[in-house]
């Protein structure tokens, strides 16, 4: 096995409980997910993603480290690596490799990062807006968006304006002091999903230092608080996705 | 040793290359021709003998019914995908073809699924190395373009179960190029591959850093390459000989068979000439001619090759980059021969692009080193890892027809994502899924993959079962799925159907059909070639003895010479290609002397030559450019 970063395998190693099983082959004391000495690739434990990587389940969390990690788990368990190995080595494999995957995706983008601390804390944020619009598709209502009330007059006259620029489109016609209107909108939309960004990771430093602390307190009032943020951030961004097809198509 | 021989196959629309890792570098291995590359042309002869290769091309010409080229695009589709495709390519279907069955296609009064073809080009390419390691060859990597989707890997895969090969790895075309291309260059950067085929166009944007060659982002046309440049100019002139001859030849497989040759070299010399002519010999003895200039042809070519330019920019988008954060760019596939498309790849990346590479042959070479590191790899590629992507969200379909993705496009693989589901109707014992691949929102414009069918589940409650779904692409972009009942543990039974393509039964029924015979063959052939290459040298024996240079031999040499001469004739008329081969060797040892004296005393009959160098090739001689070698008999 090559390029193996002994510090990145500290960091592993540490923080997992797993660490006191032997290795199934050659019965040494073993890294997680592969022996340390040996190289052979171990059954799959079940983990959330945090741990996969030995980390806390802390949000504020260094991505290059994240990577540097990424790159040597792949080097120790990608099917590549196990070509010429037995059957149930390469499927060991295929698991470890794609719960790597799945973990690495998930934690080095900020906002699937906090959704993902969610679920795994018992907060189905996803579930709720799919159930939710599952059940309009079926009744076959449209889906009601709560829309955030400090954004209520500016949503009503920006859909208006929208709807203006693609019936425009549409005739062909340019009219740019609307298009001026919507650019504006945009820039102000922009803004406040930038202002939201910096609430969320107020709320993860808050969300960190009580996973240090080991303080129940006040846990659930970040947790709710995030989820909020997070609500009202897709809200904007689904409004911005709309500005921009609006304005390109 | 001599059964681990894994090659690198680029199964391509227009051309395929098999290659190997030799020592530290990867190699094209040459047909019986002598040339790398054979085209993916399948004919049946007269006598209903299989023909592929070059030697098929000359039945594109004179009996078209016979013969069938660029199969690759009918991989992993239904009839309904190709109907237009099937306007562009004088395909016939099986007149019995059911709805929702795999695709056949005739062949004179044979009909085949286009995996039946690439098998049958892929066994080509098998020979082709197993005559060139003297072993059998039963492992490869074969590459795909990376835009492909599950039906169409699966698609290959198949081909290549059938032609006896177990494929350890699809490896995506431009991933396969840019490890070629690393291979010797050793740098951390941003890469972005431009792959312009015969029949499918790819974009990848690739990170490399110390050895890990991590996909960021990919996309593509799986129906956009040169073909689609041939198309355009066969009608551009079958108009032009209805306006000028009053002549339609749309109908007439010859005629429009010569058009394509011609229009072909035409639009190779373009690449190098500023104008060329079109010279085409039509039925009843009228001749179309016109000259055409590069001027003319980049005109009409534009439309085509600006649809390389939205995949292009989607691909830098979702990979979050700028095209002045990329540090290279290299071009793969013979389209990017094209001027035109060179200077349009310089505008999108604003960078010019690496032409040092030979863009036929770096995806095979690439291969060959994915094939070498799945072997075990060595010094050179132990630090080499590719982390490749899925080119399609995989969904699934959601009340209403819409599609709920669940692994985004670009996501690394092997990605997997998981699915609860529960029953509507107290006792319910079965769930179906509809699994969907694609980026629209909507079901119905989605690729439909495969309907599953989870059976067995224990009778409960209606909404009481919790069925867990696994859904997972595997490193060669294809998905498995499993489920199992949370309650009762128990594993859910899986059917699977899958939308187009061959059942496990109908490629087992291919393979062993031609696995029979591909077994006796490859005998065979090592058998007669053998033969044929003892009666050569034995040939060139024969004429030597009447040299002056065999009377300068000692006694004991002659004597040497003529008692494995005798050996050889005996061996060479049982059936072990391995002694036949051994006399030969021995043979040609002993009479190295004899033809150093023949080359010293000028006498021209090249003994050593001819025996240890086989020349007389049937194909005519190379030709730089391979597409220039389009040229039917």
């Amino acid at each position: 096995m090559t390029n193996v970063d002994s510090n990145s395998l500290f960091v592993v190693t540490r923080q997992s409980p797993e660490t006191t099983a032997r290795c199934w082959s050659c019965g040494t004391m073993r890294a997680v997910h592969f022996c340390s000495s040996c190289g052979k690739v171990q059954p799959p434990v079940p983990a959330d993603y945090f741990s996969f990587f030995g980390f806390p389940r802390k949000l504020n969390l260094d991505t290059a480290l994240l990577e540097k990690e990424f790159y040597v788990l792949s080097r120790h368990l990608h099917p590549d690596v196990f070509g010429q190995a037995d059957e149930q080595e390469r499927a060991w494999s295929l698991e470890q490799s794609s719960m790597l995957n799945d973990a690495y995706r998930t934690l080095k983008d900020p906002i699937k990062r906090t959704e993902y601390l969610l679920r795994i804390e018992g907060v189905e944020l996803e579930e709720q807006s799919k159930q939710a619009t599952e059940k309009a598709r079926a009744s076959g209502e449209l889906k009601k968006q709560v829309v955030p009330p400090d954004l209520l007059e500016e949503v009503f006259e920006l859909n208006m304006h929208l709807e203006e620029l693609r019936m425009q489109k549409k005739t062909g016609e340019d009219d740019p002091e609307l298009f001026e209107e919507v650019s504006e909108a945009k820039r102000s939309l922009e803004e406040k999903h930038d202002a939201l960004l910096t609430e969320l990771k107020n709320e993860w430093n808050r969300w960190d230092e009580s996973v240090e602390n080991a303080s129940e307190d006040g846990r659930r009032k970040v947790l709710d608080r995030m989820v909020d943020v997070l609500n009202r951030r897709n809200y904007i961004r689904n409004l911005l996705r709309d500005v921009n097809e609006a304005m390109e198509s | 040793m001599a059964t681990d021989y894994i090659v690198g196959i680029d199964l391509g629309t227009t051309n395929s290359l098999v290659a190997y890792m030799q020592g530290d570098a990867p190699i094209v291995i040459p047909g019986e021709d002598g040339l790398s590359l054979v085209p993916s042309v399948v004919a049946l002869d007269e006598k209903n003998q299989i023909i592929v290769g070059n030697a098929a091309r000359k039945y594109l010409i004179e009996t078209p019914e016979r013969a069938v080229y660029s199969v690759k695009r009918l991989m992993g589709r239904g009839v309904e995908d190709i109907r237009d495709e099937l306007k562009l390519f004088p395909f016939e279907l099986a007149d019995d073809l059911q709805a929702g069955e795999v695709l056949r296609i005739k062949v004179g009064d044979r009909t085949y699924t286009p995996p039946e073809i690439s098998a049958l080009v892929l066994r080509q390419l098998k020979r082709n190395a197993e005559r060139f390691f003297g072993a059998p060859v039963t492992q490869a990597v074969i590459t795909v373009p990376a835009y492909f989707n599950d039906a169409q890997r699966q698609a290959t895969k198949d081909a290549g179960r059938i032609a006896g090969l177990n494929v350890l790895r699809l490896v995506n075309e431009p991933t396969a190029a840019s490890l070629a291309y690393g291979l010797d260059k050793k740098k951390n950067g941003i890469v972005a591959v431009y792959d312009l085929g015969g029949g499918t166009f790819d974009v990848s944007i690739l990170k490399l850093q110390d050895g890990i060659f991590e996909v960021i982002a990919t996309n593509g046309d799986t129906h956009l390459g040169g073909d689609d440049i041939d198309n355009l100019l066969i009608a551009v002139a079958i108009d032009d000989i209805q306006g000028d001859l009053k002549l339609d030849v749309r109908r007439n497989g010859e005629a429009v068979a010569r058009i394509r040759k011609a229009v072909i070299e035409a639009k190779i010399a373009l690449s190098s000439e500023a104008s060329t002519k079109l010279d085409v010999d039509l039925p009843g003895g009228k001749k179309y001619q016109r000259e055409i200039s590069r001027e003319a042809f980049e005109q009409m070519i534009q439309p085509i090759i600006e649809r390389t330019i939205a995949p292009s920019k989607q691909a830098l988008k979702d990979a979050g980059l700028k095209p002045e954060q990329i540090d290279e760019v290299v071009l793969v596939g013979g389209s990017t021969r094209i001027p035109k498309v060179q200077r349009l790849v310089r505008d999108l990346f604003q960078r010019e692009p690496h032409t040092d590479l030979n863009p036929d042959e770096v995806v095979a070479l690439g291969a060959a080193v994915q094939a070498h590191i799945l072997g075990g790899g060595s010094a050179i590629t132990e630090d080499m890892l590719l982390l490749d992507v899925t080119p399609l969200s995989l969904g699934i379909e959601v009340a209403g027809g819409v599609t709920d993705k669940i692994i985004l496009r670009n996501s690394t693989i092997p990605a997997s994502a998981t699915q609860h589901y529960t029953t509507q109707v107290d006792g319910q014992t079965n769930v179906a899924i509809h699994v969907l691949q694609g980026e629209r929102e909507l079901a119905r414009d989605c690729r439909s993959l495969a309907r599953f069918d989870l059976k067995g589940i224990p009778p409960m409650t209606a909404g009481m079962p919790r069925i867990e779904v696994k859904f997972l692409i595997d490193a060669n972009g294809i998905l498995r799925v499993s489920a199992r009942e949370q309650r009762s543990g128990q594993e859910a039974e899986i059917d699977v159907q899958p939308t187009y393509g061959l059942t496990d039964d109908q490629v087992e029924n291919m393979l062993l059909e031609s696995y029979d015979y591909a077994e006796e063959d490859f005998r065979q052939r090592q058998v007669i070639e053998a033969r044929r290459e003892a009666d050569t040298i034995l040939a060139a024996l024969a004429k030597a003895k009447n040299n002056q240079a065999w009377r300068d031999l000692s006694a004991d040499e002659r004597t040497r010479a003529e008692s494995l001469e005798t050996a050889l004739i005996a061996t060479k008329e049982g059936d072990d290609y391995h002694a036949i081969r051994a006399g030969i060797d021995e043979l040609n040892q002993a009479t190295m002397r004899l033809a150093e004296l023949m080359m010293d005393t000028a006498v021209s009959s090249a003994l050593k030559g001819k025996a240890m160098d086989e020349t007389d090739f049937e194909e005519g001689p190379q030709a730089g450019h391979p597409m220039a070698k389009a040229e039917f008999k």
